[in-house]
């Protein structure tokens, strides 16, 4: 392995280490899955629903190709952002309809329900499974192909496939249930997380950037659930921290034209803790202000912190105002790569990035990147007085466009 | 190690509870041996935060240390986050996974700790099963986030105006995170029955479990869903 120069270097801080982590899909520790998948599919075990054309060959970890379908998308939501900071979820579908992609946001869905399964363990393996592959069967029965928007519910489900794939009697019991349903026993091709099309449109996002966002730096976490669990499936790229760690976020803030800052405790979770960010705050405080938001301060000063998954950005933003009351360090908002890249493109800041349900004071951001959040304000207010005053039912698409 | 902070459980009783963690189908896959590198423990949000050691759970386990496993049952898995930095571990030990294992025995017993833990935390066990979403817009108020600041109230006080003003037709919702089908709800009902996860409820409290078994029953049966 030859040292090299890092790319991120004149754009971003230099990581620790200048190597690079050479991909060798042909010597990788790991099983592939997906052969793994098809394979019992030819057995008749399972329908395997193919990745929609055209898509995107991104990189995985020790360099396997990944299928990321740019269109026709089946949309696995989050309960946590779209309860909580529904600006996230909204991006991701406004910017859909910005690059002209078709798209299905299902009623038939169901969360995952890992939220609760690691927060309290009231499940268990079949449980979990006939979960995910009842959403896969109701995705498959649509056309569209499932992408999923939540860290968790992509680490569970990668999870839960290689648990169907290597348990034979697991399988069973699982298919029993789905058939029990009425539905067919369905895998999807590629498990494909939100932030790797976020990857696989980079470019395109790129051209149409409407504001200089070179003095805008952003450190970005990178989600536990996203690529710590069933590692080699989560997205990377030699170019970005040399392949050695995901390239998810990172390489869609740079194409951006935005700064970004590494700091030390990049690879520590958010805190989230799923029991603890409902029944005991004062942990998930803790972390996510001590080890996360100050030492991204202190060491990177960023104007912006961004991330990939729901947990995380609640967990980051929401922590922040009590610690701010002990006169701690802290004060960034905190948004998701979806949000930042809508605002990049132009997407109003409150009618498509709903940053009105996040925490920290993210008006310092907008007006750095040359958004006029006052302005913004008062057309949303209209927006909302007409939807008080009946003239308008809901805030329609046609009207963010 | 020894530990003796259970004398009045019987030996027995541990040894059950660490039989049945033995043979969960993952137990396997998650445990092949501890060097004792710490590496997990380095990397372990709730290492920095409680006396807490994924570690010390890896090893446990390994040794089949009955007494201090269920010291841990009681006093430890409930501190875990659950984030899987731990997958770190050079010898491809889970120990956040032997933590899922150990924590659903735990509540399959109806262990008083977990209980304990778990209080409070009723109510999104209520919303997840019942709704298919975990948590919904309503959740957000002030007297259940006190330390989010004023920016909960303003959310709650315009609640439903903002749920309103989404574009995404699929979150004109208060009570759940995006619309469910009413069909949806009930093949999750009908999960929960058939793999044992309703009657897994009744051993951690057993008013929810009532509740929600009707709840579950009487929606089932007025579309004639049936399930044997
Ligand atoms: S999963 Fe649990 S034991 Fe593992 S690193 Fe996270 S908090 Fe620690
Ligand atoms: S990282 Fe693995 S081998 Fe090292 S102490 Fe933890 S469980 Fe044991």
């Amino acid at each position: 392995m030859n040292p090299m120069e890092i790319p991120m270097v004149g754009r971003g801080t230099q990581p620790e280490t200048t190597r690079t982590f050479i991909q060798d899909p042909d010597n990788a520790p790991d099983e592939d899955m997906r052969e793994a998948v098809q394979a019992l599919a030819r057995e008749g075990e399972w329908i395997v629903q193919p990745v929609p054309e055209p898509y995107y060959a991104a990189r995985t970890k020790y360099g396997r190709v990944k299928k990321i379908p740019f269109e026709k998308t089946w949309h696995h939501k989050s309960c946590g952002q779209c309860g909580h900071i529904p600006g996230y979820s909204t991006s991701i579908f406004w910017l859909n309809r910005f690059l002209g992609y078709d798209y299905f946001d299902p009623r038939d869905q169901t969360s995952c329900t890992a939220w609760n399964y690691y927060a309290s363990a009231t499940s268990n393996q079949v449980a979990q499974a006939a979960v995910a592959m009842r959403n896969f069967s109701a995705a498959y029965e649509t056309g569209y192909f499932p992408i999923i928007h939540c860290g968790t519910s992509f680490g569970h489900y990668k999870e839960v496939r290689h648990e169907l794939v290597h348990n034979h009697d697991l399988r069973r019991k699982v298919r029993e249930v789905i058939t029990k349903l009425g539905r067919p026993f369905v895998m999807p091709e590629e498990l494909v997380h939100y932030s790797e099309w976020m990857y696989a449109i980079r470019d395109q996002l790129k051209s149409r950037v409407v504001y200089d966002l070179s003095d805008i730096t952003a450190t970005v976490h990178p989600a536990c659930h996203y690529y710590k669990l069933q590692s080699g499936d989560a997205i990377y790229d030699p170019e970005i921290y040399g392949g050695q760690r995901t390239a998810a976020v990172t390489s869609v803030v740079q194409e951006l034209g935005a700064r970004v800052a590494d700091y030390s405790t990049w690879y520590d979770c958010c805190g989230f803790g799923f029991r603890h960010i409902l029944v005991q705050r004062d942990f998930t405080r803790s972390f996510a202000t001590m080890r996360k938001i100050e030492v991204m301060k202190e060491e990177a000063n960023p104007d912006v912190v961004l991330t990939h998954d729901t947990g995380c950005v609640t967990a980051l933003d929401k922590s922040q105002f009590a610690t701010q009351a002990h006169g701690r360090k802290v004060g960034v908002p905190v948004l998701s790569e979806s949000q930042f890249a809508a605002l990049a493109v132009g997407a109003h800041p409150y009618r498509v990035a709903q940053l009105h349900w996040h925490s920290t004071d993210y008006r310092p951001l907008l007006s750095k990147i040359g958004i006029d959040a006052e302005k913004a304000w008062t057309e949303f207010q209209e927006d909302l007085a007409q939807i008080e005053q009946g003239s308008m039912e809901y805030l329609s698409w046609e009207s963010v466009l | 190690m020894l530990s003796n902070q259970y004398p009045e459980v019987p030996l027995e009783d541990k040894q059950r509870l660490f039989d049945q963690v033995k043979h969960d189908q993952r137990f396997d896959d998650y445990l092949y041996g501890c060097y004792e590198c710490g590496i997990c423990v380095a990397a372990c949000p709730s290492a920095r935060f409680y006396d807490f050691s994924p570690r010390k759970i890896a090893q446990t386990l390994a040794r089949e240390d009955i007494e201090m496993f269920y010291e841990q049952m009681n006093d430890d898995i409930w501190n875990c986050s659950q984030c899987f930095s731990c997958l770190r571990c050079p010898r491809q030990n889970n120990p956040g996974g032997l933590i899922t294992i150990m924590r659903e025995v735990a509540v399959n017993n109806g262990l008083r700790s977990t209980k304990e833990a778990l209080a409070g935390y009723t109510r999104i066990i209520y919303k997840i099963m019942t709704t298919g979403t975990q948590v919904s817009p309503d959740m957000l108020q002030e007297d259940a986030f006190p330390d989010w600041g004023p920016q909960v109230k303003e959310v709650a006080q315009h609640l439903d105006l903002w749920r309103r003003a989404l574009p995404p037709e699929t979150l004109h919702t208060t009570g759940l995170s995006w619309q469910v089908e009413e069909r949806t709800m009930l093949e999750l009902y009908t999960i929960w029955k058939l793999t044992g996860v309703l009657n897994m409820i009744s051993e951690l409290d057993e008013g929810l479990h009532d509740i929600m078994e009707e709840v579950m029953d009487d929606a089932l049966e007025d579309q004639g869903f049936s399930v044997v």
